[in-house]
């Protein structure tokens, strides 16, 4: 909401003050009320009065806000005045053709959004959630230490040795295509693909049961690579030769 | 006789509200309290519950650079952004604070790193305690990482206008694994050892850079004291500085976009 300036206010009361003078010294009608100008008021009744042949003075509005709009002459679908019959103030001419609602020719861009203060509804959220996971990080950290196996030692291969877990995926790939594909073109691509994503989806629409296919793709996407990595991660043993998890353990499962 | 009640000796209760009263209007007039809290701050003149309040804790504070005075409705809601991105914040904070710690006990030399690691455990209050939280907060960060990322995708979220917030957030998921790969060769161990060893093998098969890429990350044709030292400062200083601008581009950018996405 602007605020008016104050000076404006003043101009404007002390405008209308002036108006409501003379239109008192001129004839105490009852149109003084209307926001529509005289001029067009009297335009109007004399354009009835040509068109209906008739009561001219009788159906003055008395308090509508808006213009007065007869059928036309010729009875078109357009809502104009007619010509004008007299001059209006000061000898002008103009004329009323049309009065045109805001909304039909303005783009009103900002629609009112449902909102809420971030204080206290996110933060307190937010907070929340920080509190959790420093909780949770603690008490897992209580219960289960971090690994700390021997020195390294660069001439005593461990069998099997596996990446980090978030890279067993393209270590698994590693054993079916050749390294140059595996290693590096793959994992590329994937990451040139997902940046690519917003430029490719030209769907503007957000909606789940309108984005069928691409949820479909991503879903089958991260199947992929989790099903790789549990493989990688689980069912791999000494030389990277397939096992079962109950034949070899989950002694390892927190070496991460 | 209303005299008397009026006269009574106030009680040591009393005494005390009367003069912590006295003793907050005065710190909250000196010239320091006012100098730290701007105008307008809530810890001025202390907080009421009001609309004009609720928004003051954002606006006259700093938090103003995160977020914004009101969100939209539905943003708030766990159900929707499951809180990831914001976890992932959490626990990057988190292993900043704890790796500030091991820091202070820790060497990257090949003589000095393991046995140092180990003496958390042994000869450092709550060492091991600390060291375990930095471990498991930056597996748990990775997988938020990856959750959020899902996320987003699920929303549509990467859409116009969030294109360029989609791109950072890729960059953001590569330095997250590239944090957590450097810091993973730290500890010197066989794990450590052998883990970056089959990993990096695998970025020497890139064609043409390859093998110089992972010459000069690696500081030789092996794994050894060099890559040690290197791995180290990207991992405490350099990483962490550039994940760090481009975390704020991140968080401006959903600001800048409208908010999260979304309703559905
Ligand atoms: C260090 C890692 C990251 C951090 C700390 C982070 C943080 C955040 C936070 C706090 C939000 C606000 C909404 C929410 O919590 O979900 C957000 C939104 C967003 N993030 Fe991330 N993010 C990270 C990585 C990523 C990644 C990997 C991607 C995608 C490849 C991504 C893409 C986005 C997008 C597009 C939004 C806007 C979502 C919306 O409007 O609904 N971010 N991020």
């Amino acid at each position: 909401m602007t605020e008016i300036p104050e000076h404006l206010l003043k101009r404007s009361k002390s405008a209308k003050a002036k108006k409501a003078a003379a239109a008192g010294a001129e004839e105490a009608s009852t149109e003084d009320t209307s926001k529509i100008p005289r001029a067009l008021l009297e335009r109007s009744r004399a354009a009835k009065a040509k068109a209906g042949g008739g009561d001219a003075g009788g159906g003055a509005p008395s308090g509508g806000g808006a213009a007065p709009v007869p059928a036309g002459p010729s009875g078109g679908g357009v809502a104009t005045l007619a010509p004008p019959v007299a001059l209006g103030p000061d000898g002008h001419t103009q004329r009323l053709l049309t009065v045109v609602k805001s909304g039909s020719i303005q783009d009103i861009k900002s629609k009112p959004v449902d909102k809420v203060h971030t204080w206290p509804h996110l933060l307190a959220a937010e907070f929340t959630a920080a509190l959790f996971i420093m909780a949770f990080t603690l008490i897992f950290s209580i219960f289960i230490n971090a690994p700390l196996l021997t020195l390294a030692d660069a001439n005593n291969t461990p069998n099997p040795a596996k990446a980090p877990w978030y890279f067993l995926g393209l270590q698994e790939l590693l054993t079916m295509f050749d390294p140059m594909i595996a290693g590096v073109t793959l994992p590329g691509v994937v990451l040139v693909v997902l940046g690519m994503a917003p430029f490719v989806d030209k769907n503007p629409s957000n909606k789940p049961e309108d984005r069928k296919f691409m949820i479909s793709l991503m879903t089958v996407h991260l199947m992929f690579w989790a099903v790789l990595t549990l493989i990688g991660s689980f069912f791999r043993g000494p030389g990277f030769n397939f096992t079962y998890p109950w034949d070899t353990g989950l002694t390892g499962i927190f070496h991460l | 006789m209303a005299n008397t009640i009026q006269k009574r000796k106030p009680t040591i209760t009393e005494k005390i509200g009367e003069s912590t009263g006295s003793m907050v209007q005065k710190t909250q007039e000196s010239q320091i309290w006012n100098s730290i809290f701007r105008p307008g701050s809530i810890f001025r003149k202390g907080y009421t519950d009001s609309p004009r309040n609720r928004s003051y804790v954002i606006m006259n504070s700093v938090l103003y650079h995160l977020h914004p005075v009101k969100v939209k409705r539905h943003a708030v809601k766990v159900s929707y952004t499951l809180c990831l991105g914001g976890l992932s914040f959490f626990l990057f904070i988190l292993l900043t604070v704890t790796g500030i710690f091991l820091m202070f006990f820790y060497r990257p030399t090949a003589a000095a790193a393991w046995s140092d690691i180990a003496a958390l455990k042994t000869s450092v209050t709550f060492g091991l305690l600390v060291r375990n939280m930095h471990r498991w907060a930056a597996h748990l960060m990775v997988l938020s990482v990856f959750l959020h990322m899902a996320r987003v995708f699920y929303h549509g979220a990467y859409k116009a206008p969030r294109e360029f917030n989609w791109i950072i957030g890729i960059v953001l998921l590569t330095l997250t694994l590239l944090l957590s790969f450097t810091g993973y060769l730290l500890p010197w161990d066989q794990l450590s050892y052998w883990a970056v060893t089959v990993g990096t093998n695998m970025m020497g098969f890139s064609p043409v850079f390859g093998d110089s890429v992972r010459f000069v990350l690696l500081g030789g044709k092996q794994i050894g004291a060099e890559t040690l030292l290197r791995w180290y400062v990207l991992h405490v200083l350099m990483l962490p500085f550039v994940i760090v601008i481009f975390m704020a581009i991140h968080f401006w950018r959903v600001r800048k976009d409208g908010g999260i996405s979304g309703p559905l």
